[in-house]
């Protein structure tokens, strides 16, 4: 190549050396491309672990604790009536006081009182209850500190410095007292996973949402796998081809892509105002999601379906098996694992759905964990709707944690497909 | 019940087989016998019994109407829901007896004889309709009987019954929204909702309240609706299409099997961790980054709700271009390929003209897909209908409204809770529209080489 042979062939090479930087600029604009989205993902898993995991720990306080009768109000241990009505924020002020002898004032003491969570109470009362020897004993309890301080103490050691907030200098100083005594601590938090919601941060949990979601899956899962797979196995095996097989399958089709919230405004419409069934019940949250997720169910499991080779409906047929007995008996049985994948993916998607379920009242502010499909209740997700509205510092925390558990559903539940769909595929 | 008459059925199937000398001397199989007398035992008292419970409350409160003496007959509807609830509360105890009228005691009375009678009735009934269907498909019984055709039968209506759901479902939607859009069409005018530019569905209780006459102009909705369904567009087209033409064309295998999947993770999260997201880190991001450039910028700006809509959708149009790109035939690479075209230019003038409906279709699906997302909207735009098109303004969209509309307490006959089935209504034909689009263009490219 060392004399330009004609006109033609000077003319591209004088343009190759641009054409090849083009394709360069190509190249990286895709690898540009796959980057952002790969620091998308890496972002928001950053954001929201780097909010989330001190939720995961909470602030404690310890107390010596004067189980004194006359501050109680006890006279007689055994008498329910008495225990019930006892004064335990009353010892819990008492024991306060003591620990801070030099406060005085009114206002201090009321910012005294507010280091401890108000469930203090109740925990002190159910020790006593369950041992009835404490009483005019003393012992020393850890009790839950209230949200501001957890927020406080948590932020102590960090970068930007402490996050003040709502507590003041005094506040701040008992704080110090109480650590050089060993007396604060952070503790694995149970109760977060135990408990349901609570306007104190400090004692909300996930417990409810999370037995809530599971009585909502559940019936999602029993009404729209059945189903699913019944249309599906009509639709692939026996289905005439006519106007109205088309019909259905038009409808199949659309009802996937339909937005998820218009599912609420049927849920709303039809189920809760036509059919009477109760709001915020897992029941209707479930019977919505169920006709959602159906379409996902039942095209997953036509593939699934589909993929069973035709040679083994043929060699059913020829030894003499009704179609039915083909499909019961071999086809489904092949097809098993496939739809179950595509019913694991899409009981996640109803796991991770908010909008519909916030039409039908399972928005509701439920302090009880349900205790059945009829019980009010809400879900995972909407647990994560509310406490993302809430004003107090500590719920940003709370929400970034209960996204984690959220997130780690749902990547189990994905992962199970993929393994279920490697494992138990089968090549034909 | 059924249970039992399986058993029964099958024994009697038995029987016949061993007069004719062995089982397959049957027309079917012994458990197929068994299974038709157990539906004939099983589905008419089933059905009636649905019948029953669907139609009992009606009767009885028609029947306690009937027994409730003239001077407190209601008058109208609400009215008489008022003294339903009444009697109802009585019967159940929450109301306490005293200081009640008599006849709303005696008809509290009633109500409980009624309900328990009509519940014996039905179980008796139910049983009896039980009994008397599986007596029956027993009687029936022969060695000659096609029981594997009947069974296969009710099975085959079953799953057709399945299969119709879907289309149940699509008339439920439409008929749950048409009804109430109707309604409210009946208040504010079609013209006015559809070009009206004003939107405040608040509406005043009391006709002398001042504030909220409630105009339902919907035009800042589908506009805002538009903005950040635009602004969601420009970022999730461009990185969505060129990360699947890098993947599709130029990754090695182990570059595609890691990034893909990473991609894909963004599909799998929930909108309302996007949502969080939106509101609580990127919104604020970009409010401190506008302020210090000196532009000012809501924290409810139409950018980030827009911007991170788009982070959710780049899954969706990445891995339909995919799979519309692979689909295109190995031919017509290799054929540009040796003309002497370079890479980048077969991709332009090659991959993509002959990928073009496809990604067309996908790019649709996608905008349907971002005019009905709810949750990052809802939680991270603002519920101001403006008439703006500035991306650092707050506007709201369609679904914020529905939303808001509809959370908490709501009465079925105001102006302001029907407007948001009006809403869902446009909603849903908009999303209908470009989705049966969208599958249309798709199916008429793929059938171009296959």
């Amino acid at each position: 190549m060392n004399k330009p042979s004609n006109a033609s062939t000077e003319r591209i090479r004088k343009t190759l050396a641009k054409r090849y930087r083009t394709e360069k600029r190509f190249r990286l604009y895709g690898i540009m491309a796959i980057l952002f989205g790969v620091l998308c993902v890496a972002t928001l898993f950053v954001d929201i672990i780097g909010k989330g995991h001190g939720a995961f720990r909470q602030t404690y306080i310890q107390l010596s604790v004067d189980y004194a009768p006359d501050v109680l109000g006890i006279s007689d241990i055994n008498d329910t009536q008495q225990l019930a009505l006892a004064n335990f924020s009353g010892i819990v002020k008492n024991s306060l006081r003591t620990r801070f002898a030099d406060v005085s004032g009114r206002s201090e003491k009321r910012q005294l009182y507010r280091l401890v969570s108000n469930s203090a109470e109740y925990e002190l009362a159910g020790r006593l209850k369950a041992n009835h020897g404490l009483l005019g004993q003393s012992e020393k309890v850890w009790v839950l500190a209230d949200d501001d301080i957890d927020t406080y103490f948590k932020s102590l050691n960090s970068r930007d410095g402490a996050f003040v907030g709502r507590t003041n200098d005094t506040q701040q100083e008992w704080i110090q007292s109480l650590i050089e005594a060993g007396e604060i601590e952070l503790r694995f938090n149970t109760n977060f996973f135990r408990s349901g919601d609570s306007r104190e941060p400090e004692q909300a949990g996930i417990g409810g949402a999370i037995v809530g979601s599971l009585f909502t899956l559940f019936i999602t899962l029993v009404l729209s796998f059945p189903i699913g797979v019944a249309a599906a196995v009509y639709l692939e095996e026996f289905a005439p081809k006519n106007r109205l097989t088309d019909f259905i399958e038009v409808n199949i089709n659309n009802l996937a892509a339909v937005p998820s919230i218009i599912f609420g405004l049927l849920g709303l419409a039809i189920f809760i105002n036509f059919f009477h069934v109760p709001r915020s019940v897992p029941l209707i949250g479930g019977l919505v999601l169920a006709v959602m997720t159906l379409p996902t169910i039942i095209i997953s499991s036509r593939a699934a379906i589909k993929a069973v080779p035709p040679s083994i409906r043929e060699a059913g047929i020829g030894i003499g098996a009704s179609p039915m007995q083909v499909v019961l008996h071999h086809v489904l049985p092949l097809a098993l694992p496939g739809m179950l994948t595509g019913t694991i993916i899409g009981m996640a998607q109803a796991l991770g759905e908010t909008a519909p379920l916030l039409m039908i009242g399972m928005v509701a502010f439920i302090v009880d964990v349900p205790g059945g499909i009829t019980d009010p209740a809400t879900v995972l997700p909407v647990q994560i709707f509310l406490w993302a509205d809430s004003p107090e510092r500590a719920f940003v925390e709370k929400t970034s944690a209960a996204i984690m558990v959220l997130l780690a559903f749902l990547i189990t539940m994905n992962t199970a497909a993929v393994v279920l769909r490697k494992r138990l595929e089968r090549r034909w | 019940m059924s249970t039992l008459a399986y058993v029964f059925g099958r024994r009697r199937s038995r029987q016949f087989a061993r007069q004719l000398g062995g089982v397959r001397n049957l027309h079917s199989l012994p458990s197929y016998y068994g299974m038709r007398v157990a539906l004939w035992c099983g589905l008419p008292s089933a059905l009636l019994l649905f019948l029953c419970l669907a139609l009992e409350e009606t009767i009885i409160s028609n029947m306690l109407l009937a027994a409730i003496p003239g001077e407190i007959r209601p008058n109208s509807v609400a009215e008489y829901n008022l003294l339903m609830n009444k009697i109802e509360n009585l019967a159940s105890g929450a109301l306490s007896t005293e200081g009640v009228k008599p006849a709303l005691i005696d008809a509290s009375t009633a109500l409980m004889y009624l309900r328990d009678t009509s519940q014996r009735l039905v179980t008796a009934l139910a049983l009896l309709v039980a009994g008397g269907g599986g007596f029956w498909g027993w009687w029936r019984m022969s060695a000659q009987l096609r029981a594997r055709q009947q069974v296969e039968k009710v099975l085959k209506t079953f799953l057709l019954l399945c299969a119709s759901l879907a289309i149940f479902t699509t008339l439920g939607i439409l008929l749950s929204v048409v009804f109430e859009s109707l309604r409210f069409f009946q208040q504010v005018p079609v013209s006015e909702f559809l070009f009206g530019l004003e939107w405040s569905p608040q509406t005043a209780i009391r006709a002398d309240q001042a504030g909220g006459s409630g105009s339902f102009g919907a035009v800042p909705l589908f506009l805002g609706t538009l903005l950040i369904s635009l602004i969601a567009m420009t970022v999730a087209v461009p990185a969505g299409l060129m990360s699947a033409i890098y993947l599709a064309e130029y990754a090695g295998s182990k570059v595609r099997s890691l990034a893909k999947p990473t991609l894909e993770i963004l599909a799998g999260v929930p909108t309302v961790v996007y949502g969080y997201f939106a509101a609580l880190t990127v919104a604020p991001f970009i409010r401190d980054t506008g302020t210090s450039m000196g532009l000012a910028v809501t924290s409810e700006s139409a950018l980030a709700a827009g911007l991170v809509m788009g982070i959710m959708i780049i899954p969706f149009i990445s891995s339909l271009a995919d799979d519309v790109i692979n689909a295109v035939p190995q031919i017509l690479r290799d054929g540009s390929l040796a003309l002497g075209a370079t890479h980048s230019e077969t991709i332009k003038q090659v991959i993509i003209p002959a990928a073009l409906p496809g990604i067309v279709g996908g790019v649709l699906l996608a905008v349907s897909r971002a005019i009905g997302e709810t949750m990052i909207v809802v939680m991270a735009a603002g519920m101001a209908a403006k008439l703006t098109v500035n991306p650092l303004d707050t506007v709201t969209t369609v679904t914020v409204q529905i939303v808001t509309l509809l959370v908490g307490d709501q009465e079925f006959d105001s102006a302001k809770t029907l407007s948001a089935f009006a809403l869902g209504l446009m909603l849903f034909l908009v999303t209908l529209a470009l989705n049966f689009v969208a599958l249309r263009v798709v199916k008429k490219y793929r059938e171009q080489y296959e």
